[in-house]
Order: C-alpha cells, then sequence, then structure tokens
C-alpha cells in the first residue's frame, strides 16, 4: 500500500499502471498517475474549509476561487457525495470528513482509489452510504482498492478480493462464490497455530476490578462540561449509538460505565471494532488517563489515583497496542529498552529506592530475555529500531513477563508478528496465566481473542455491550456484535457457565 | 557487538567532522567571495593557538563556555529548548556579584554560598519558564526568550546607583566582591595569565552530567522522555515533573556559568560583563551532540575561534576581518543540524541493513526458515 502510493520503494517487482510499467519516488508521483489514497486517519485541518482543506497543496489545478468550488460541487454532485465547500471542517462528522478525504482524491484527478480500513471509525449506516459512494465511484469507471479486515464489508462491496497474508498473497476469490469461512480460511492459514487454551485455570480470586469506570473524550472533563460539544455529523447521517451519546451540549464518553473483573488465572478478552474505547479503556488502566468517575481496584486496593509508575512498580504489565509509541524507544540500544518501564525494579537499579541504575545487571538480563523469547539480533547493542516488529514484540513480551506481572495488559500482542513467534507468546501468557496472572487482552485477531479468553467481552462506543463464552462463540457473532447489531448475552445457553456471572453486567444497556 | 561499538563511535564522530569540514568549506567560500585568500586566515589563527597565554583565554572562556553548553544540553536531552540560557546566566552573575560585595564571611564558607546563589538564581529564572509550562502549557522557547527580555530589564534596574550599583568611571558595577569571595587561580606566570579556579568547577558539571543521566534512574528518565515522550509516559514517568525538574537543573547549571569569570577575575558584574554566551552555549551544545566529552571539544574549539580571531585584524601584510570567526560558527551551526539528521538517518538505516543481513547469514547457517528483518 505505501509503495503503491511512493511512499516506500520497492525492493523488488514491478508496477504497472494502464499498462505501463512506473516507479514512484513520492506520493506526488503516484499522484500524477492518478493513484490517490485514503488514509485511516484523516489528514484535514479542522480550522479549514472543506475547499480550502481540497486545494492545499494543488493550487495549481483549478485556482483557490470560484473555479475550484466549482469542480468540488461538480466531482460532488457526480459521485453523490454531498460535500458543502464551504462547511469547516470541525463542523463534520467522521463520515463526512471521510468524503472530503474521498473528494480530495478525486480532485487530483485520481483514477484509482485506495481506502485504508475506511469503515474502522464508521457506524454501520455510515459504512452502507460509504459503500454507496463507492459503487457510484466504480460505475464511473474508476478503480477502488479496499483494504479491510472485516470479511463482511469486503464480501459485500468487493467485486474481486485478494488476499494478503504476512506480505504475500494468498490467494484471489470471487465474493459472489466465496463464504465468510472460506475468506477466514485463507486469511488466517491452516498451518496457523490454534490459540487454544487446554484447561480454565481461574479462580475466585479477584484481581482486578474495574467499576463503573467512564472517562470522557479528551480535554472534556477539565474545561468543563459545555466547553467542548462533540461534532454532530453535518449532514444527519450519524445514527444510532453516536447520534445518542452526542446529544449537543454533552461531552462525548469514551469510556461509558465500564464494569469487569478479572480474577487471577483469567484471560480476559475485548472485542471491537478499533476507536471504540479500547485505547481510552487501557490508558486508564495504567494510569495515562484518569478516571473521570468510577473506581479500579488491583487486588482489593484502590489504585485509581494512583500514577503510572506505581501502578507498574506493584505489578501491572503492559503490553502496548503500539509498540513503537508506547512500548519502546527506538534509537536506544536493546538494554535500554529492556529497562524502559521498570527502571526502579531490579535488575535494572540498585541503591535506595532504585537511585543508581545498574547497566551491568541490565544488560545481561537483557541476554537472557533475547535468549529465552527468541528475539533474533546480533547482540543486546544494537538500536530497537533495527529489529523487525516481531522481534521488538518478543522484546516487549519478554521485558513485561520478567518482571513476574500480577496483571497483564495486552494489547494485540501478536500484531506484526511471525507464525512462530506468535505461538511462543501465546504460550508464555498461557504459562503465567496458568500461575495466576489475570490478563486484559484486547485483540483485532478475533481467533486469537476466544483462543485464548476464558471470558469475551464486546466494547461498542465506549461500552461492554455484550459478553460471550469462547467456548461456543464463533468469529461470525463476534462480529456481529462488535458492530453494535447485537448485544447482551452471546450465546446464552452457556451464560449459567462463566466463572465472573457475579460481575454485575448491565446488559440491557 | 564490538563491531556495533565502533560503528557507534564512527557515526558520532562522522556528524561533528563532517560539519566542520563543512563549515571551513563555506566560510573558504566567503573568503574567496570576497576576494580574499580562502586559506591564509586559517594559518593565521593556529598561529595564535600556540601562544601560551592564547591558550590561557581559550581555556578560560571555554570554561564558561562549557557550563552553559551543559545547562542547554539538559534541556536537550529531554526535548526541552531552554534558549533562556543567557538571561539566567546574567541575573544569577549578578545576584551573585551583589551578595559578593554584600556577605563577608571566612572563604570556606563564602565561596560555596555564591556558587548556591548562582546556581539557585538561575533555576529560579528558568524555573518560571517550567512552571508556565507545566500550569499553563506555555512553551519553554517563547517564556524563556522573554526571561531573557526581562532579566536586562531587572539587572538593569538593580544595579541603578540607589539600589545596588556602583558607578566606577561611567561603569554601571554592582560594587566589589569581598576578597573572601575570590576563587584563585593557577597563576602561570605574568606574561602567560592565569587559569580560573572553577575551570575545575566545569569539569566537575561534565562529569557530574556524565553520571547523572547515564547511571541514575533520574537521568535515565530523563532521556527516555527525550527520545520518546509517549513510550516514557507509559513508562510511568511524569511528564510534568521532568519538566520542571530538567528545567530547574538547566537554569542551575547556567547560573554557575558565569562565575568562573565573576570569582576568577572580574569580581563584579558590569555592563562590560560579557552577554550572549547562553547562545554561543546552544551551538556548542548541538555540536557536542549533547555528550560532555564531545561539548568539551566544542567549546574549546569555539573558544579558540574567539580568542584567536582578533589577531587577524593585526595580520601583516594583509589584515582579515575578525568577523570571519563569527561567520565561520553561524556556518557551523547550519553544517551541525543538517548532518547530524543526515548521519542518524543514514545510521539507522545502515543497522537495519547490517542486522537484517546478520540474521539472514545466522539463519542460512541454521537452516531455519525463520523470518529476517527487514
Amino acid at each position: 500500500m505505501k509503495i503503491l502510493y511512493g511512499m516506500q520503494k520497492p525492493d523488488e517487482g514491478t508496477i504497472a499502471v494502464d499498462g505501463d510499467q512506473v516507479s514512484f519516488h513520492s506520493p506526488a508521483d503516484a499522484i500524477a498517475r492518478g493513484i490517490g489514497m485514503v488514509h485511516q486517519h484523516f489528514m484535514l485541518a479542522d480550522n479549514l474549509t472543506v475547499l480550502e482543506n481540497v486545494v492545499l497543496g494543488s493550487e495549481k489545478l483549478y485556482g483557490i476561487g470560484g473555479g475550484a468550488r466549482r469542480k468540488i460541487r461538480e466531482i460532488s454532485e457526480r459521485y453523490g457525495l454531498g460535500v458543502r465547500p464551504d462547511a469547516l471542517v470541525e463542523d463534520l462528522g467522521v463520515a463526512d470528513r471521510q468524503r472530503v478525504e474521498i473528494l480530495k482524491v478525486l480532485y487530483r484527478g485520481a483514477r484509482t482509489l485506495i481506502l485504508d480500513e475506511p469503515t474502522a471509525v464508521l457506524v454501520p449506516q455510515e459504512v452502507n452510504a460509504l459503500f454507496d459512494n463507492l459503487r457510484e465511484l466504480k460505475s464511473e469507471g474508476l478503480a477502488v482498492i479496499f483494504i479491510s479486515h472485516k470479511l463482511g464489508e469486503v464480501l459485500s462491496v468487493a467485486d474481486e478480493i485478494t488476499v494478503i497474508r504476512r506480505g504475500t498473497t494468498v490467494g484471489t476469490a470471487v465474493p459472489s462464490e466465496t463464504t465468510p469461512r472460506q475468506l477466514a480460511e485463507m486469511m488466517v492459514g491452516s498451518e496457523l497455530p490454534t490459540p487454544e487454551t487446554a484447561e480454565s485455570t481461574v479462580t475466585d480470586r479477584p484481581v482486578i476490578q474495574v467499576e463503573n469506570l467512564t472517562v470522557y473524550a479528551a480535554g472534556g472533563a477539565s474545561l468543563g462540561i459545555e466547553a467542548e460539544p462533540v461534532a454532530v455529523g453535518g449532514t444527519g447521517v450519524t445514527g444510532g449509538m453516536t447520534a445518542e451519546s452526542a446529544v449537543a451540549g454533552e461531552v462525548k464518553r469514551v469510556l461509558d460505565d465500564v464494569t469487569f473483573t478479572i480474577h487471577a488465572g483469567e484471560v480476559m478478552g475485548i472485542a471491537g471494532v478499533e476507536g471504540n474505547g479500547q485505547t481510552e479503556l487501557i490508558d486508564a488502566l495504567i494510569g495515562l488517563k484518569s478516571a473521570d468517575s468510577g473506581t479500579i481496584r488491583f487486588l482489593g486496593e484502590d489504585i485509581t489515583p494512583w500514577p503510572t509508575r506505581k501502578r507498574r512498580e506493584q505489578g501491572v504489565g503492559y503490553i502496548p497496542e503500539d509498540r513503537h509509541r508506547h512500548g519502546l524507544l527506538l534509537e536506544a540500544p536493546l538494554w535500554e529498552n529492556r529497562i524502559l518501564g521498570h527502571v526502579t525494579e531490579k535488575p535494572n537499579s540498585k541503591g535506595r529506592g532504585g537511585f543508581w541504575l545498574d547497566p551491568k545487571a541490565a544488560q545481561e538480563d537483557t541476554r537472557r530475555i533475547v535468549e529465552a523469547y527468541d528475539v533474533r539480533t546480533p547482540g543486546i547493542d544494537v538500536t530497537a529500531a533495527s529489529l523487525s516488529g516481531g522481534n521488538q514484540q518478543k522484546l516487549i513480551v519478554g521485558r513485561e513477563m520478567s518482571h513476574s506481572p500480577k496483571f497483564l495488559i495486552a494489547a494485540h500482542p501478536t500484531r506484526g508478528v511471525d507464525v512462530g513467534a506468535q505461538a511462543a507468546i501465546w504460550d508464555h501468557i498461557r504459562e503465567a496465566r496458568r500461575e495466576g496472572l489475570a490478563v486484559l487482552l484486547i485483540s483485532a485477531d478475533l481467533d486469537e481473542l476466544i483462543g485464548l479468553s476464558d471470558t469475551l467481552r464486546v466494547i461498542y462506543n465506549g461500552r461492554l455491550v455484550a459478553d460471550a463464552d469462547p467456548a461456543t462463540i464463533t468469529p461470525e457473532a463476534l462480529g456481529s456484535a462488535m458492530t453494535g447489531a447485537a448485544s447482551g448475552h452471546l450465546e446464552d445457553v452457556e451464560a449459567g457457565q462463566e466463572g465472573d456471572a457475579a460481575a454485575p453486567e448491565d446488559e440491557a444497556r | 557487538m564490538k563491531k556495533f561499538d565502533r560503528e557507534r563511535v564512527l557515526l558520532a564522530v562522522a556528524g561533528p567532522v563532517i560539519a566542520l569540514v563543512a563549515a571551513i568549506l563555506l566560510t573558504s567560500v566567503v573568503l574567496i567571495a570576497s576576494g580574499k585568500n580562502p586559506f591564509e586566515p586559517y594559518a593565521l589563527m593556529l598561529e595564535q593557538a600556540g601562544f601560551s597565554d592564547v591558550q590561557v583565554l581559550i581555556v578560560n572562556q571555554a570554561s564558561m563556555y562549557y557550563l552553559a553548553a551543559l545547562a542547554v544540553a539538559v534541556g536537550f536531552r529531554m526535548n526541552l529548548f531552554n534558549i533562556g540560557v543567557d538571561g539566567q546566566y546574567r541575573l544569577a552573575a549578578m545576584m551573585t556579584a551583589v551578595v559578593g560585595a554584600h556577605v563577608a564571611l571566612p572563604s570556606f564558607l563564602q565561596v560555596p554560598l555564591l556558587l548556591l546563589v548562582g546556581a539557585f538564581t538561575g533555576a529560579f529564572w528558568a524555573g518560571i519558564a517550567g512552571l508556565l509550562k507545566v500550569t499553563r502549557g506555555v512553551s519553554e522557547v517563547v517564556a524563556t526568550i522573554m526571561l531573557n527580555a526581562i532579566a536586562t530589564s531587572v539587572i538593569g534596574y538593580l544595579t541603578l546607583d540607589n539600589i545596588f550599583g556602583v558607578q566606577v568611571g561611567n561603569n554601571n558595577t554592582t560594587g566589589e566582591m569581598n576578597e573572601s569571595g575570590w576563587v584563585p587561580g593557577i597563576d602561570l606566570g605574568p606574561e602567560t595569565g592565569e587559569i580560573y579556579g572553577l575551570v575545575f568547577l566545569a569539569v566537575l558539571m561534565g562529569v557530574a552530567y556524565w553520571v547523572v543521566l547515564n547511571r541514575t534512574r533520574f537521568g535515565f528518565d530523563l532521556r527516555a522522555t527525550g527520545e520518546s515522550e509517549t513510550a516514557a509516559a507509559a513508562s510511568g514517568v511524569d511528564a510534568k515533573k521532568m519538566v520542571l525538574a530538567a528545567m530547574l537543573i538547566s537554569g542551575g547549571v547556567a547560573g554557575l556559568s558565569g562565575l568562573p569569570l565573576l570569582l576568577g577575575d572580574a569580581h563584579t558584574y558590569s555592563l562590560s560583563f560579557p552577554t550572549g554566551l547562553g547562545f554561543t552555549g546552544i551551538t556548542i551544545a548541538l555540536l557536542g551532540r549533547n555528550n560532555p566529552g564531545g561539548i568539551a571539544f566544542a567549546a574549546l574549539l569555539i573558544a579558540f575561534l574567539d580568542k584567536a580571531s582578533p589577531a587577524l585584524d593585526y595580520a601583516t601584510p594583509v589584515a582579515y576581518e575578525k568577523e570571519i570567526a563569527t561567520i565561520m560558527q553561524g556556518l557551523i551551526v547550519f553544517a551541525v543540524v543538517i548532518s547530524y539528521e543526515a548521519v542518524r538517518q543514514w545510521g539507522l538505516r545502515r543497522q537495519q541493513k547490517r542486522v537484517g543481513a546478520e540474521l539472514a547469514a545466522e539463519a542460512g547457517n541454521n537452516n531455519s526458515k525463520k523470518e529476517v528483518a527487514a
């Protein structure tokens, strides 16, 4: 995807556009060839109007005044995008912003559109609207590359599906002849080690108890409730839960009244489309975001006011969802990365309160981790950035496990990790679970969630809307709950047998 | 592993060397453009460095540059740009001079007292910017620049005759300090001059800087914050506390940077007290890569340019403008910033490739089909 858009150069292979072999040195080359990309994270300036955002960087095409406005109107009408050129971007909802992004690309004359996980941030109605737009584009003769990990969507919108796994094409499929199951098998691969956990090790000793945890959108709570009304979709496409929680004058709750308990030896999986509160939940648990209301208890103690360091010292392990941003110092050597997050603990420091660093011991221990967790590196003095993602992840897992945590927050623990390392990481989590570790597992890999978890919850729009028994649930059923289509107990035949039936779960919400 | 160590040394040295060569070449271009001999000034300046009295001047100047650059470097190590070292340094020197003139304790108490006054004044002044950043989110760059201007006014006010000022000729001074607060230097004879006693303070601070940053938890937190704020926060570093602490330390060191001159030679703060030390410190910290050894070299180099260049004005048969040294200092800043970034990226890529290659070779040996780092 990055190569196609000119952001990265291929080592081998060729790209042909309209039959001509091309090589892109920058996104500008790709744009000149009629390739446009809509990023997962929108690249719009909030304080500018739609018109200004669209012409930004391509002022030469149609000017910045009337000509550009006419062109925008024309594109908008031709493809039914419904974009108003003079609206301020900050007043637009997510779906509208996305249409602006699409328009931006079309404005630059793109004939091939790349959409990177475009539905991750949309609610179902918005997804349908987007698909209508895409069909419109298709009928006008444009090509669309739609990248998604949601099988149902791919099947419903695509004419041809190519499955990529770990950097290679594993197959192509025609949607009309393919079932989600077959597609899933292609995606996951048959040789994949299953993350199944053999026997239950759940005890009745609660390790982490979260009660009524609520977190408001950034800045909302501190600026006062009136200060930050959530932008409600301008064209009224926003529907369902979004509109409900975005009542004018009220700050959006990114975590809304979340309650759960994880016991020693229990893995609780959280399923959900990204951006539904998972990040905030992790931040609240590790102490990067303070709870606006509700309590977090760790081994019976109220840790809500504790700072991050104290939580980590007391045995909260953390495998972050974005290892580059939260888990590593990319330009520091591996052994310094081994210290990160545990600087006050042995073997990294010595003296009273861990005042002095102990580089020798830390290096020694890094060698042990490299050995034990099979981190493939020529030495411990290379920078973290020079390792592959999988090896970085193994280092992080090794580091967190080395301090025998009592509660582990594992966010996408095997994302971007090769098959062998994936199995090893699962093994480590399972082993620690046997010894009484409580794990909060957040993952986009539904098979991983189902296989590894003892209990499953579904997060949607900041709330835990459903729970399920991993022994009986299917990825499809879980997937439908993730889009908010189902709630309450999934597969409720098994409901009574769950270990944490005592936890008050407000299913009727 | 040895290889990677050597590699790191190579990378560390490559940046400054490329920068200096580029700066010298560009200066030569300037000389050619103005119709002068493009090489002779360097020879003249190098010749100056051979004289022992110039050497003493260079060492003395370098000690002050060194402290100022350390102050800047502390900030740099956690991505704080304390551009207000200059104001902190001037205010601290003035306050120290005032205290030195009005308090008379025995020497073994007076000198530590004066050092503390200097450090605390600098820390206080930088701490204002730190507090503003932590509580109100004010950029430390803006705050410290403004505090520089305010420091100038405060100094102007406090050195008025009816406050602490003493008029000597047409110079405003703070009055002669009590002799118990003077720090004796190393006398190298009447021809050569005297090396400030507080040169050793600079050396000591350099050692302390290295120990604190590389061998203490605090230093690790500080470096981690500088390398990745998000990762540091997730690892449990309290960013606000670190910002404040780093600003206080930076200001404290800045406050010390004027004292070698004040306690060793001038013994009073006056209008002729050097300014701009803090800004030169930024250049030096950049050139020295925030590394105590590197900063020492850079401080000596810049001090050399400063002290050897005046001779250019009197060179025979052709005189050169001594501002050539200033041009060169400016060019060094440019070249440093560009070459460091280039070398850094090149080094990262190179290492990634090598790690990949080594792993591939290893995997080949083991007949293992495991992944290879890209």
